[in-house]
């Protein structure tokens, strides 16, 4: 697999054409298509989360403290 | 999962990675400097929290950037757990972080520490990360790993004249690569994938089992927690973004989540984003999640010791639990004042009900009492409120 992916990347590597072009992108860069507008908010949400349910990760960091009460 | 494989994944993820990396072209850049007051209110479950926090983001040149971040939380009131065992809480909790970024041609280099202490809990994580854009800028890509190490302690006094008694560590590795590719003019798209493996300490010492006992007036009794000191976690979200025909936004994910505890757990998010004209961004959405219950996890055990490990903490038990939520951003100062280009104002509310299917309510109901087991399922409701100031400069 590793060596196929060494074959893809360097031959692709050159010609590579965005399918998107940068002129096409300003819906993208609209600030509403933001992933995450508020990093300090989406922390302390996913900390509220993390304290009282059994999941955790792949959502972006959570901060420290044990949430135990 | 054991480690020596999740090791051995990640390895051959990181050639894989090593590979991607090969395709950078030219520069990145970084955000603009930003200034944050934030302020926090929870209430739920017989608990109050409220926090505040300041956060400064500033770049020193065009490559290297920094963040501080400040917050305090502020604990009150008696969770379920706390009321069975006829005792208040009152505590703080103090979080510092700094981060350091630094941006070469394509690529992003993060290194952070965060510092996090309450009077009965110490917890330092120290994380670095990278994060890439490739293909003609259609693609990001991010590592990151983390490292943390807390000191778990009990407090045998009360909340105003505490007594910590220190019980032990725990320390955790995380690993994280997320994906996010730009699909179309109008869709972008994400995958976000997490490995964390913990050892040590992980039980938490407020909460308890209880046990068959008739010789008591409740029929029941109380012990100690005693979980397996190591736990391994893999979860993935599936995230996409959409603009709509409209200047208006539509985003939705889905989480996938398993440990080696047998919890599985599966996230639902939908989120909808507003703009009207260049001052208000509202936004709304509605979480759903929903998750079963850990292998050494019971209501209530036979007797004492039944099993090699038991836990009831409510973290543990199957519930479900659903968010609706609202936030509207005000932006202001449009031709800038002083040093700041702009600033933006936002109140974010959510509401949570959380419904318990084997975790029972067992406060003091009065007389008659319930039989063991056959006290009504717990759930509440909790509320939280966020209002915060950005000012960009």
């Amino acid at each position: 697999v590793l060596l196929a992916g060494v074959v893809v990347m360097t031959a692709a590597c050159s010609n590579m054409q965005p399918w998107v072009k940068p002129y096409e992108r300003d819906k993208l860069a609209d600030p509403i298509m933001a992933w995450d507008r508020d990093a300090i908010s989406a922390e302390y949400l996913d900390h509220i989360r993390e304290s009282r349910e059994g999941s955790r990760g792949a959502t972006g960091s959570a901060g420290g403290g044990c949430g135990c009460n | 999962m054991k480690v020596a494989a999740v090791q051995r994944i990640l390895g051959r993820v990181a050639a894989v990675v090593a590979l991607l990396l090969l395709r950078a072209t030219c520069a990145d850049v970084l955000p603009d400097d930003r200034a944050d007051l934030f302020y926090s209110k929870y209430s739920g479950g017989g608990m109050d929290i409220t926090g505040e926090s300041a956060a400064l983001n500033k770049k020193f040149t065009e490559n290297i950037a920094a963040q501080v971040n400040y917050f305090v939380d502020h604990v009150s009131g008696a969770s379920i757990d706390v009321l069975s065992q006829a005792s208040q809480i009152r505590d703080e909790r103090i979080q510092k972080s700094a981060t350091l970024e630094f941006v070469h041609d394509k690529t992003t280099y993060t290194a952070s520490y965060s510092g996090s202490v309450e009077r009965d809990y110490r917890s330092d994580t120290a994380s670095i990360a990278m994060k890439q854009d490739m293909f003609g800028d259609l693609t990001t890509l991010s590592l990151a790993f983390a490292n943390t190490v807390d000191k778990v302690g009990e407090n045998n006094g009360t909340a105003w004249v505490p007594v910590i008694s220190w019980l032990g560590h725990a320390q955790s590795r995380s690993y994280d690569i997320d994906w996010s590719q730009i699909l179309t003019k109008n869709l972008i798209a994400g995958v976000n994938f997490n490995v964390i493996t913990d050892w040590g300490y992980l039980a938490n010492p407020y909460r308890s089992i209880r046990y068959l006992d008739a010789g008591t007036p409740k029929g029941y009794s109380l012990g100690s927690q005693i979980y397996p000191d190591t736990r391994t976690s893999t979860a993935v979200q599936l995230e996409a973004k959409y603009f709509l025909p409209y200047r208006a936004a539509i985003t939705g994910s889905f989480r996938y989540f398993r440990d080696t505890w047998s919890i599985v757990g599966k996230t639902f998010e939908v989120d909808y984003t507003h703009p009207i004209s260049n001052i208000w961004i509202l936004e709304g959405r509605f979480r759903y999640y929903t998750q079963n219950n850990a292998n050494f996890y019971s209501d209530l055990f036979q007797y004492a010791d039944e099993f090699e490990f038991e836990g009831r903490d409510q973290d543990l038990a199957a519930q479900d639990n659903y968010t609706i939520g609202a936030k509207a951003t005000y932006a202001f100062l449009p031709n800038g004042w002083k040093m700041f280009k702009r600033a933006t104002v936002t109140l974010d509310a959510s509401r949570i009900a959380f419904h318990y299917k084997d975790f029972r309510n067992i406060k003091d109901f009065g007389v008659p009492q319930y039989q063991p087991g056959t006290e009504p399922l717990y759930q509440f409701n909790a509320t939280v409120y966020q209002i915060y100031m950005s000012m960009f400069f």
